[in-house]
């Protein structure tokens, strides 16, 4: 089929499916006239019942809980996905990352983006710790505070520093955390059914004051947890990338 | 105001079809993926949208203010990152196809069999 | 509080560019271009989100947008132009 064929025949099946959307769209209730019942009731009872003034964060732990569980499972397995993917082929050879290059006249990184990068890595390490920890409070939560901590690390490679960059975020420490954080959120599930509660139930105190730090139960553990394994996973994604532009084929 | 958000979710669609369609780069067509994907968070927060709502922390205004649904923002939330996890998957099947066949182009590639 | 009218003029006008940046992040066939293209795109959902009360998902959409996405994009470029050479 020539490319011309391939267009028209594109052309055909968009006006369809354009068609489509159309007729469904005409059928929803407008924009800004949302009628659903489950949204609503929970915004009723979120509070009181969860001391989560988040509530955003506490249907994502606590309500439909059993759908992040998923969804971080899908992060874990795209990570261990990559480094099977990411295998040598038979006729390429792995060469260390040390500095050969010292005949060659390579531009060396500006020393503007290096101090800026190592001047940001610690406060970019706190925010994302901060957020994953907060997330029964105001908007944040386990999986931005993750990816900000992961940003941490990828500033110190920015910086130039890509041999202390391997140093600081060894393959089989990685792999440690990433697991420990997918196994404790299922293992906090777990502990609820050894209580003979269902799965995921929110077992801990919910504390007094509705929105402080210690308050609302398991949300905000299982949100740390979420928040390392998705630093980890992160960071093993860019590090798998990174020793790739190190291979070279024989 | 009553479908217009709609409509451009449509529109991006489309877009992002169409560059997926008429693309001969493995890089441009993830990216155009990139596109398609991002069309669904306008979906669920377009369907979502309360006129005149709040965003649902209740740490500063008042516990029963109208606020805007939740449910869907939980689920476009969790969405964003685990999309950017897929595309490095992606990336790195179209990594080792140009280490084995030497090409990106979709359509040499389509004519390698097995 | 920000009027209803202005919220909708608001809204109306991050909707159409969220959909010129599609097109122009479709349309763009350099590749480290389109990666630049996809960060403004990123950028301007944020602001969609931001519009629509969304905080949450304008946070991850900025981190992942602006951070991780970029990275690994620039990274794979670099592995298969070194290997075109």
């Amino acid at each position: 089929m020539t490319p011309r064929q391939r267009l028209w025949f594109f052309a055909v099946a968009a006006a369809g499916l354009v068609a489509c959307y159309l007729w469904a769209f005409t059928g929803l209730p407008g924009f800004g006239s949302y009628p659903g019942p489950y949204g609503q009731e929970i915004l009723r009872v979120a509070v009181q019942q969860t001391n989560a003034t988040g509530v955003v964060s506490a249907i994502n732990f606590e309500y439909r809980g059993f759908d992040t569980v998923g969804e971080e499972f899908i992060l874990f397995a795209a990570a261990a996905g990559m480094s099977v993917v990411l295998r040598k082929l038979r006729e390429e050879r792995e060469t260390e990352p040390a500095d050969e290059a010292e005949s060659r006249t390579v531009p060396p990184s500006s020393s503007a983006v290096r101090v800026a990068a190592l001047l940001m890595v610690g406060p970019t390490a706190l925010l994302g710790w901060w957020l994953a920890s907060h997330a029964q409070a105001s908007p944040s939560g386990g999986f931005q505070g993750g990816v900000i901590l992961a940003s941490a690390f990828i500033l110190i490679y920015l910086a130039g520093e890509f041999l202390s960059f391997r140093r600081l975020s060894p393959d089989a420490l990685l792999n440690a955390v990433e697991a420990v954080g997918a196994g404790g959120f299922v293992a906090i599930g777990l502990a609820a059914i050894a209580m003979n509660l269902p799965y995921l139930y929110n077992y801990l105190p919910l504390g007094t004051v509705p929105g402080a730090v210690s308050s609302s139960g398991t949300i905000a553990l299982i949100s740390f947890f979420v928040g390392i394994e998705v630093a980890a996973a992160f960071v093993l994604i860019v590090g798998e990338l990174l020793d790739q532009t190190l291979l070279r084929s024989a | 105001m009553g479908i217009f958000p709609f409509l451009v979710v449509a529109w991006v669609v489309v877009v992002g079809l169409y560059g997926i369609i008429t693309s001969r780069d493995l890089i441009h067509q993830i990216v155009c993926l990139i596109v398609v994907q991002s069309s669904t968070y306008v979906l669920l927060l377009g369907v979502g949208y309360v006129t005149g709502g709040a965003a649902p922390y209740f740490f500063d205004i008042p516990l029963h203010t109208k606020a805007v649904d939740p449910v869907v923002q939980a689920l476009a939330l969790t969405d964003v990152v685990v999309e950017a996890a897929v595309t490095a998957l992606l990336l790195s099947f179209a990594i080792q196809a140009q280490k084995r066949f030497g090409t990106l182009d979709p359509h040499e590639l389509a004519e390698f069999k097995g | 509080m920000i009027s209803a009218g202005l919220m909708n003029t608001l809204q109306v006008t991050v909707l159409v560019l969220v959909a010129v940046g599609a097109t122009v992040v479709v349309r763009t066939r350099t590749r480290v271009r389109q990666v630049l293209a996809l960060s403004v795109y990123g950028m301007l959902l944020a602001i969609l989100f931001l519009v629509f009360q969304a905080p949450d998902v304008t946070l991850s959409e900025l981190t992942v947008g602006a951070v991780v996405l970029p990275i690994i994009l620039l990274l794979a470029i670099a592995k298969v132009r070194k290997r075109e050479q």
